[in-house]
């Protein structure tokens, strides 16, 4: 009975769903949208590209154009980890979390290969951010899922957590500071004051490889904190 | 119908029942791994989409690190209970 009606009420919103979606002017259908009337477009402008300087339009328009917002986007990923601690961690001495599994030596060995590998692809793909897909968050990430798997491959391995939270301290004023040094040198508060130099070159679009630099140490730092949270308890049991 | 659109429409139907599978599966170890294959089939329709930035996030964050935590949760919770 219960399993019925959950069918039918969820058959129901469906309906629902699709009624008022189909009948929007907002929603026209896949692939026929107009993009010369959006706001969208003055940044796909192609003769803004010399102004940014950055290849990759996402990264033009997520650091470029609505750096404030990227700042938000970091304090609030940072106020998450900030909850974490408070919640998982105390100021008692902290050890790794028996799990009752012992990895063996190979994969002990071969985990410390893969550990330089994908600290390279993330090194890669934050460098790279104004030129290719990617940037200073997902860059991050993986730099903590390659701690994550240092953590999941020896039972005893625990980061240098202390210097992950100074770093994500510094990365982030340093963020704030890029930002005002904008406002004292140019006009407004994260504006690209330095030459952006030829569009498609490692060092070219100011200062957003810089910021993307800092973002992915931030984000880096604070989710190894996290997965660190997430695998130490108090010691004395 | 092109190809892109049949694998486009594939992919859509897998969504949906691996969605289904993740909420209706009744141990919790086996709706975490199917969450960790949703988030590999979001990748490749976001690819379809033309965002590989959103690919490329959703990759290490929905199939990486996210199923990580709930393995370890699960794990810590089981050892709390057969204490």
């Amino acid at each position: 009975m219960k399993n019925i009606f959950g069918l039918l009420i969820s058959l129901l919103l469906g309906v629902f769903i699709i009624l008022a979606l189909d009948s929007s002017v907002s929603f026209p259908e896949f692939g026929s949208a107009v993009i010369s009337d959006r706001v969208s477009d003055n940044y796909l402008d192609e003769d803004n590209i010399e102004d940014v300087g950055s290849a990759n339009i996402v990264t033009a328009i997520v650091v470029g154009y609505r750096g404030f917002d990227t700042l938000g986007e970091v304090t609030v990923l940072f106020v998450s980890a900030l909850g974490v601690a408070l919640v998982l961690g105390s100021s008692k001495k902290q050890a790794r979390m028996d799990l009752k599994f012992k990895p063996n030596f190979m994969l002990r060995i071969g985990s410390k290969v893969l550990f330089g590998i994908i600290l390279m692809t993330s090194i890669y793909i934050i460098f790279h951010g104004h030129l290719t897909p990617g940037g200073g968050f997902p860059g991050g990430a993986i730099i903590a899922s390659a701690i994550l798997l240092m953590y999941l491959a020896d039972d005893k391995f625990r980061s240098n957590v202390k210097g992950f939270k100074i770093l994500e301290g510094v990365a982030g004023s340093l963020f704030v500071v890029i930002g005002l040094l904008g406002l004292v040198v140019a006009s407004y508060f994260l504006q690209n004051f330095l030459p952006v130099g030829t569009v498609g070159n490692l060092l070219s679009a100011g200062i957003i490889p810089i910021i993307y630099v800092l973002i992915g140490l931030k984000v880096g730092s604070e989710i190894s904190g996290i997965v660190d949270n997430f695998l130490t308890e108090e010691e004395s049991l | 119908m092109t190809a892109y659109d049949i694998i486009s429409l594939i992919i859509g139907v897998l969504l949906l029942v691996i969605a289904f599978l993740a909420i209706n599966s009744k141990k919790l170890i086996r709706s975490v791994i199917y969450l960790s294959a949703l988030s590999m089939l979001a990748v490749v329709s976001f690819v379809l989409l033309k965002a590989p930035d959103v690919a490329i996030t959703e990759a290490v964050i929905g199939s990486g690190l996210v199923t990580a935590l709930f393995v370890f949760t699960l794990l810590a919770i089981k050892r709390r209970e057969t204490r």
